[in-house]
């Protein structure tokens, strides 16, 4: 029990995720100013923001519903914290692995969009509205995308687990090979959920001012960045463990230091993203993940199908 | 070729180069010569005309007398946070006793010291 | 579906100055936008009615802070009118030289802006880093970054040595580069092109009846520049083309703005090349003849218009700024009607606008009954002490109180 408690809370729980999100999202920012060839932030930076954020004047809006409005940030975080823990960080699996945990995390990675949506409309804010409204039209459309292209993989490996599925693939690393649609897609749309340029249409500054949290501020808007933090890392992580299941070692230090490295890698790929595209608009956005996003993860799926057929006869 | 990403090779690029930008307070910023910065004044020469305390579209120098001098003496009285470093006083000053300098980094924290003799 | 009205400023991140435009959406469409102006009156008009012609200078050149150079060469060139002074042909050709300069900075500055609105910080941070070359230019050229301080009355105040005119040369051969990389960008990024085409189109008819000027009017197919119309300083015996373009929508401008920075690049190099020697300035007498002038100018965001009334003394009786904005803004409302929410912050950033410049009243509306109210100069002025003085600043022992007429 008390071990479990650790893990949970400190390591490699709630504690060690809150570390590993500053540290990406200084990455992040790190590699967005220098590709665009500015000195950009030091490496306490994202700290920093956050205590300066958790220490400022906290306003809940009088038309707000109080309760829902201080509540929801907690949501989005514990969810994003509870999905971190099915995911393999040392070695092939997770700490706590069971069948179809695949879907508890695609689950649990759903409900920060939703408490998103949630926390602009219950702000009763112009802004927030239109920001939350944009948020689940985009929802709708990165969704289905996003669980078909991971749909694929676990249908080839034969299981719902994603321990199961890095075990699968690192004894046959060749067959992870057929998923590079599916890593497409996914990326697209990890993109998507993290709410980021070109997919930044629920916040997008210029337009619809903070968007869904126009009016959060101090430390639920802390706790909200927070989320979004963790929610790349989580997002990463499982890209990584599903997509570049390769070269897993036996010891747990190698492990973890590979799992930096592709982790380092997708984080890359989603800041270059956000370098190099302007923002969409809602239609713009919601027809690419229909015209182009969906169709490429049915066909992974159409692949991953041949392929088992092959292996099973 | 239209398509999306047309700035990823440039971006790449910008990753090995030295960055653009500088950590300015800490990495000194420099400014050409002839800059239009902080005034300069030159007590010997000026000869208490006043053209840069009339033509002054601000109001912000102003010329008086030193007391307990021999010789006729003058200073002058800058209001550093209305001068708009125009350079108009230094044009019209018939002596050349005004000059622009380049010190550009005139911000203070407290208005009274931004009253100044020079 | 219901709809929804809402305030896009005063206060708003994609406006950089105060204007109000309240939109009323369907959905995520815009059904009508009203534009009202009066955030952010200066009462510059009036103040130079108290300032004498030389100091004018200073104040007009601050109604911008960016087309600086604009106003005051407006200015200048009216009193000049009035005054009937002939400018030494070197001043023409260095106003010529910095009014170019300025335009290419002012162009990449709205790249930039541009590249903010649709959300690509990238494309922002890359045009903003190149404009340092052309500030750098500038501050070296003028001695200082924004408010140049070039023109006086009669010419200007700065020559350009050999050695200047050396480093500029250098700079225009990296900035034209670099233009070439953005006019690249600009029309093969799918993203790019997938937020400006078609957005806030206004057609060669329209652009004409709503009395559009600059680079808006010009990528509805008009060819209209001052620069060739109405030639002033040096324009007349330079070799440059108009830029015009079919699109009639904000790529269209943007293409435009491309065209017209490549087309300053080569207006500098002739200015370089062609300029006489001589003097700079010719004194002019601090009076002024009684009179009146109008004067145009092709700023960078369009026809900048001013009119000088003098009387004789050494202060001006009336001037009168008309900023290319104040044009421009009735084919906003026009352009963002019909479209998307998210297209606005594009187009009205499109006509570059500059709200500053262009507000020359104030409309004072009753919250309570709604009416409307006018003020004369004095009652202005006795509404804003009584104003402050509620707010616990009096100015009524002051000298500012005392002064009423």
């Amino acid at each position: 029990m008390g071990l479990a408690l650790f893990y949970i809370l400190i390591f490699p729980g709630f504690l060690f995720l809150g570390f590993l999100s500053l540290a990406f999202e200084f990455i992040d920012r790190k590699l967005y100013a220098r590709l665009q060839n500015r000195v950009g932030p030091p490496w306490y930076q994202p700290l920093a923001d956050l205590i300066k954020l958790a220490a400022k004047e906290t306003v809940v809006p009088r038309e707000a519903e109080s309760r829902l409005f201080r509540a929801i940030p907690s949501f989005a975080m514990a969810a994003t914290a509870a999905a971190f823990l099915y995911i393999p960080i040392w070695g092939k699996t997770s700490l706590f692995p069971f069948d179809s945990d695949l879907i508890v995390i695609l689950y649990f990675l759903t409900i920060p969009t939703l408490t998103f949506f949630l926390a602009g409309w219950f702000s009763s804010s112009l802004y927030a509205e239109i920001g939350c409204i944009r948020a689940m039209t985009q929802f709708f459309a990165y969704e289905v995308p996003l669980y078909m292209s991971l749909l694929g993989p676990a249908m080839l490996a034969g299981t719902w687990s994603v321990s199961g599925i890095t075990e699968f693939y690192s004894s046959n690393p060749a067959l992870a090979l057929c998923n590079l649609p599916g890593l497409i897609v996914a990326v697209f749309a990890t993109q998507g959920k993290l709410e980021r340029v070109p997919f930044d249409i629920p916040d997008a500054e210029t337009e619809i001012v903070g968007g869904t949290f126009t009016e959060y501020s101090g430390r639920f808007l802390a706790l909200f960045r927070m989320t979004i933090d963790a929610e790349l890392v989580v997002a990463s992580a499982l890209i990584a463990a599903v997509f570049l299941p390769f070269f897993i070692p036996a010891s747990p230090v190698f492990g973890f230091i590979l799992f930096l490295i592709k982790v380092f890698i997708v984080v890359f790929l989603l800041a270059l993203m956000r370098t190099a595209l302007a923002r969409l608009r809602i239609d713009q956005m919601v027809g690419f993940c229909w015209r182009i996003l969906a169709p490429l993860s049915l066909l992974q799926v159409l692949i991953d199908l041949l392929v088992r057929g092959v292996l099973v006869s | 070729m239209k398509s999306a990403g047309r700035m990823i090779p440039y971006l790449i690029s910008m990753l090995v180069k030295k960055p653009d930008t500088v950590l300015y307070p800490y990495v000194h910023a420099n400014v050409p010569e002839h800059f239009r910065g902080a005034l300069k004044f030159d007590q010997e020469k000026c000869v208490g005309c006043k053209l840069c305390q009339r033509i002054c579209p601000t109001g912000a120098i102003a010329i008086e007398k030193l007391e307990n001098t021999e010789e006729k003496r003058f200073k002058a009285v800058v209001l550093m946070d209305q001068c708009i470093f125009c350079g108009q006083c230094v044009d019209s000053c018939p002596r050349k006793a005004l000059e622009n300098t380049e010190n550009f980094e005139l911000a203070s924290l407290d208005r009274k010291t931004l009253k100044v003799d020079i | 579906m219901g709809k929804i009205e809402i305030p896009l400023g005063p206060q708003h991140p994609a406006l950089e100055e105060p204007e109000s435009f309240n939109l009323l959406l369907q959905g995520e469409r815009v059904a009508a936008a009203t534009v009202a102006l009066g955030y952010n009156h200066r009462g510059m008009e009036k103040a130079c009615e108290s300032r004498t012609y030389i100091q004018n200078i200073y104040l007009l050149e601050r109604i911008c802070g960016i087309c600086s150079h604009s106003h005051s060469t407006c200015y200048v060139q009216t009193v000049e009118q009035i005054a009937g002074v002939r400018v030494p042909e070197r001043a023409l050709y260095i106003r010529t030289l910095i009014g170019e300069l300025e335009r290419i900075h002012s162009h990449l500055l709205w790249l930039g802006i541009a590249g903010h609105e649709i959300g690509f910080m990238t494309l922002f941070m890359c045009s903003w880093k190149d404009r340092e070359v052309v500030m750098d230019i500038l501050e070296m050229l003028t001695g200082n970054r924004v408010n140049y301080g070039m023109n006086t009355i009669g010419g200007v105040r700065r020559d350009i040595t050999p050695e200047q005119a050396e480093e500029v040369l250098k700079a225009l051969d990296v900035l034209e580069e670099r233009t070439k990389y953005y006019t690249k960008v600009a029309t093969e990024e799918v993203t790019i092109i997938s937020r400006l085409s078609g957005v806030g189109k206004l057609s060669n008819e329209d652009g004409l009846r709503l009395g559009a000027v600059g680079p808006v009017l010009r990528a509805s197919g008009v060819a209209r520049d001052v620069r060739k119309d109405d030639p002033y300083a040096a324009y007349a015996n330079l070799d440059f083309k108009v830029a015009t373009d079919e699109h009639a929508d904000v790529f269209g401008r943007t293409v435009v703005r491309v065209l017209e920075l490549m087309e300053s690049y080569k207006i500098c190099r002739q200015v370089l090349k062609e300029m006489p020697d001589g003097s700079i300035s010719v004194k002019v007498p601090g009076k002024v003849p009684a009179g009146e002038a109008m004067s145009r100018y092709e700023a960078p965001r369009g026809e900048d218009l001013h009119y000088v009334k003098a009387n004789g003394t050494d202060m001006p009786e009336r001037v009168k700024v008309r900023a290319p904005t104040l044009a421009n803004l009735a084919a906003i409302t026009h352009m963002i009607e019909g479209g998307y929410l998210a297209d606005v912050p594009i187009v009205i950033a499109a006509i570059d606008p500059c709200f500053s410049c262009t507000d020359r009243m104030v409309k004072v509306t009753d919250l309570k009954t709604g009416g409307e109210k006018k003020f004369d100069w004095d009652g202005l002025r006795r509404y804003s002490i009584d104003f402050y003085a509620k707010r616990g600043v009096d100015f009524r022992n002051t000298s500012i109180g005392k002064e009423e007429r």
